[in-house]
C-alpha cells in the first residue's frame, strides 16, 4: 500500500469514528428520553395535578412539589431578573471599557459554572443559618443567585447585537442616556432578553442542590414562604431512592415533567434567536 | 412659566439619569459581591473544621459522625477519580461529535444534530442521575461489569481497578454518568471554537493534497487549541462539581478504594448525602469545609477555562 492510500484511510477511519461518537451523543439521548416517557406517561393522570405527595405505601399526586416549584423560580426570577439586566445593561452601555466591567464579567462567566451546591451553602450560611430554619424564600433567594449569571451574560449579549447607529441617532435627540437604553435599546434587544429571561427560568427550575438545604421539603399544602416548601427537584430526589414503588414512580412522573417543561422552554428561547438573527440579516 | 416647566424637565432627566446609571453600578458590583460573599460564608462556616483538623482534614480517610473525626481525603479523591473517568471517556466522543458537525455532516443534518445535542446539555442533572441509577447502573452490574471483573480483574497492573463484586453503583458508574452529562458541553464548546477557522485556512491544506483527517488534525485543532482546551476545562469544572447526576449513583461509602467498581463519595455527594442531617457543629462545619475546598478547585479550573475562552468571540459561545 503507498502512502496515500494509507493516509486515506487515516482519514476514513478518523472520520468514520467521529460518526460513531455522534451517534452514541444521539443514542444517551435518545435512551434518557425513553426512559423517561415509558417511566414517567404511566404515572401521568389527574391525580397528578390535583393530589399531595402521599406518606410512603400511598397513592398521590404532586401538586405541593408543582406549586412550590412554581413560586420558587417566580419569586427567583423576580429577584434575579432585574439585577442580572441591570448588571448586563451596565456591561453593555455605561460600563463599556471599564476596567471593572472587565472584572465584573469574568466574575459573572466563574459563577455561570460555579457548582450550584455551593450556591446551597451559601445561602444556607447567610439565610437558613440566621433565621433558623429552612424556607421557601431561601430558596427562592438560591435560585435567583443561580439566575443572575444567566441574565447577565444573555443581557449583555443581546444589547451588543443593537447597531450602534440607533444609539448615535437617540443620543443625537439629545436625551440622556438612560433614555437611549429605555426607549430605544431595550425595545430592540426586547426578544433577546426575553431569551435569556427563558434560559435563566430553563436552568434554575430543574435545580436540585441549592434547594436541598434552603427550601427542603415539605410533605403538605403550604403557601407560606417562611416555612419548608415542596419543590418538584427535591421529592424527584427523596422519592426516587426510596424503597416504594407509589414514591418511584411519582419520581418519574415529576422527572418528566421538568425535563418537558426545560426541552420546551429552551426550544422556545432558540426559535426566538433564531428569529432575531433572521432578521437582523 | 414654559420655560420653568422645561427646566424642571430637564432637571427631571437628569436625576432620573443619575439613579438609573447607579442602579446599574449597584447590580454589576452585586454580582462581584455574590462571589465575594460567596467565598466569605463558605469559609466562616468551614472554618471551625478548617481549625480544628487543619492539614489533616486533607489527608485522612475516616469520616466518623459518631467520634467527630472528619477527614476529607474519600471524598476529594472520588470527586477527582469520577471526574477523570468522565473526561477520559468525553474528550474523545465530544471532539468525534464537534468533527461530525462542523465537517463531516451534510447541512441539513448539521442543524437538527446540533439541537439535539445542545438540548441534551439543557437536561438537569437530577435527570441523569435518575436515569444512572435506574438504567444505568443494572445495565453495568449484570453484563459489564461481571466481564470486567472476569477479564481484567485479574491482570497485573490494572487489575486491582476492576476487583471486588459488581454493585451497579460505584465510582465507575459515576464517572460514566459524568461523561454523559459533560459531553454535550464540551462538544458544543468545540463544535463553536472549530467554527472559528477561516475556511481559507482549511482550503488551503485541501490545495496541498492534505486529507480532511490531516487537515482537522493539523489546521483546525492547532488553530483553536486556547478554546478547545478552554471547552474542556469548563467540562472539567461541570464534572468536578456536578452534585445530583453523581450522588445518585455514587453509593456514599467514605473510603479510598483502589477498585472502581466499588462504591465512594465525592465531596459534593458527601455534602447533598449528609447535610440535612448532619447533627453537631463540627459535622456541618466539616461539611461546609468539604464545600471551601471544591469551591477552590473548581474556581481555578473555571477561572482557567474561562480565561482561555475569553479570547474568542463571546457571541459565538453565549450559548454555554
Amino acid at each position: 500500500m503507498n502512502r496515500l492510500a494509507v493516509r486515506k484511510l487515516v482519514s476514513n477511519l478518523a472520520l468514520a469514528l467521529a460518526g460513531v461518537a455522534t451517534l452514541i451523543g444521539l443514542i444517551c439521548l435518545g435512551a434518557i428520553l425513553w426512559t423517561l416517557i415509558s417511566h414517567g406517561l404511566g404515572g401521568l393522570s389527574h391525580a397528578t395535578f390535583s393530589e399531595m405527595t402521599p406518606p410512603p405505601g400511598n397513592a398521590g399526586g404532586l401538586l405541593n412539589a408543582i406549586y412550590g416549584s412554581l413560586v420558587m423560580t417566580g419569586i427567583g426570577l423576580a429577584f434575579g431578573a432585574p439585577i442580572g439586566i441591570l448588571a448586563g445593561t451596565y456591561l453593555a452601555e455605561y460600563g463599556r471599557g471599564k476596567a471593572l466591567s472587565a472584572v465584573v464579567r469574568f466574575v459573572n462567566d466563574v459563577l455561570l459554572s460555579a457548582p450550584s451546591i455551593i450556591v446551597g451553602l451559601f445561602v444556607y450560611e447567610i439565610m437558613v443559618v440566621r433565621m433558623g430554619h429552612f424556607s421557601a424564600i431561601a430558596g427562592a433567594v438560591a435560585l435567583a443567585v443561580i439566575a443572575i449569571p444567566v441574565t447577565v451574560r444573555t443581557t449583555e449579549d443581546m444589547l451588543n447585537l443593537i447597531p450602534q447607529g440607533m444609539k448615535d441617532a437617540s443620543t443625537a435627540l439629545g436625551v440622556h442616556h438612560w433614555r437611549t437604553v429605555t426607549s430605544v435599546i431595550y425595545p430592540a434587544a426586547r426578544s433577546g432578553i426575553v431569551t435569556g429571561l427563558l434560559l435563566a427560568v430553563a436552568r434554575i427550575s430543574g435545580e436540585t442542590a441549592p434547594l436541598l438545604f434552603t427550601a427542603l421539603n415539605n410533605q403538605f399544602w403550604s403557601t407560606d414562604l417562611n416555612a419548608p416548601m415542596a419543590n418538584l427537584p427535591v421529592v424527584i430526589f427523596q422519592f426516587a431512592l426510596s424503597p416504594y414503588q407509589d414514591w418511584q414512580q411519582l419520581a418519574w412522573t415529576g422527572a418528566l415533567l421538568i425535563t418537558i417543561t426545560i426541552l420546551l422552554l429552551s426550544i422556545a428561547a432558540r426559535s426566538i434567536v433564531a428569529g432575531v438573527k433572521r432578521g437582523r440579516r | 412659566m414654559n420655560e420653568m416647566a422645561i427646566v424642571r424637565r430637564i432637571g427631571r432627566e437628569r436625576s432620573v439619569e443619575r439613579v438609573f446609571r447607579a442602579a446599574t453600578f449597584v447590580a454589576a458590583v452585586l454580582v462581584l459581591l455574590l462571589l465575594g460573599g460567596v467565598t466569605v460564608s463558605l469559609i466562616h462556616g468551614g472554618w471551625p473544621a478548617l481549625a480544628h483538623f487543619r492539614l489533616s482534614f486533607l489527608t485522612t480517610e475516616i469520616w466518623n459522625p459518631v467520634t467527630e473525626n472528619f477527614g476529607a481525603l474519600a471524598p476529594i479523591y472520588g470527586t477527582l477519580v469520577t471526574s477523570v473517568i468522565a473526561m477520559v471517556i468525553a474528550i474523545p466522543v465530544s471532539f468525534g461529535v464537534a468533527v461530525f458537525l462542523t465537517e463531516l455532516a451534510p447541512a441539513w443534518l448539521r442543524r437538527p444534530v446540533g439541537v439535539a445535542i445542545e438540548l441534551l446539555a439543557g437536561v438537569p442533572s437530577i435527570i441523569y442521575g435518575i436515569w444512572g441509577l435506574f438504567v444505568l447502573a443494572p445495565l453495568l452490574q449484570r453484563h459489564v461489569q461481571p466481564w470486567l471483573i472476569e477479564h481484567l480483574g485479574a491482570a497485573p497492573g490494572i487489575g486491582a481497578l476492576f476487583k471486588g463484586p459488581p454493585f451497579g453503583i460505584g465510582i465507575l458508574t459515576a464517572g460514566l454518568v459524568l461523561a454523559i452529562m459533560v459531553l454535550p458541553f464540551i462538544a458544543s464548546v468545540m463544535r463553536d471554537v472549530f467554527e472559528t477557522v477561516p475556511d481559507v485556512l482549511k482550503e488551503s491544506a485541501y490545495g496541498l493534497g492534505a486529507t480532511r483527517w490531516e487537515v482537522i488534525w493539523k489546521v483546525v485543532v492547532p488553530y483553536t487549541r486556547a478554546g478547545t482546551i478552554g471547552g474542556i476545562m469548563l467540562g472539567l469544572g461541570r464534572a468536578l462539581g456536578e452534585t445530583m447526576a453523581v450522588t445518585f449513583v455514587i453509593g456514599n461509602a467514605h473510603r479510598v478504594s483502589s477498585s472502581l467498581l466499588a462504591p465512594g463519595t465525592t465531596i459534593s455527594a458527601s455534602i447533598a448525602n449528609e447535610f440535612t442531617e448532619a447533627v453537631g457543629d463540627l459535622y456541618t462545619s466539616s461539611l461546609v469545609a468539604l464545600g471551601v475546598l471544591l469551591f477552590a478547585i473548581t474556581f481555578i479550573v473555571i477561572a482557567i477555562a474561562r480565561l482561555m475562552l475569553m479570547r474568542l468571540n463571546r457571541r459565538a459561545l453565549s450559548s454555554v
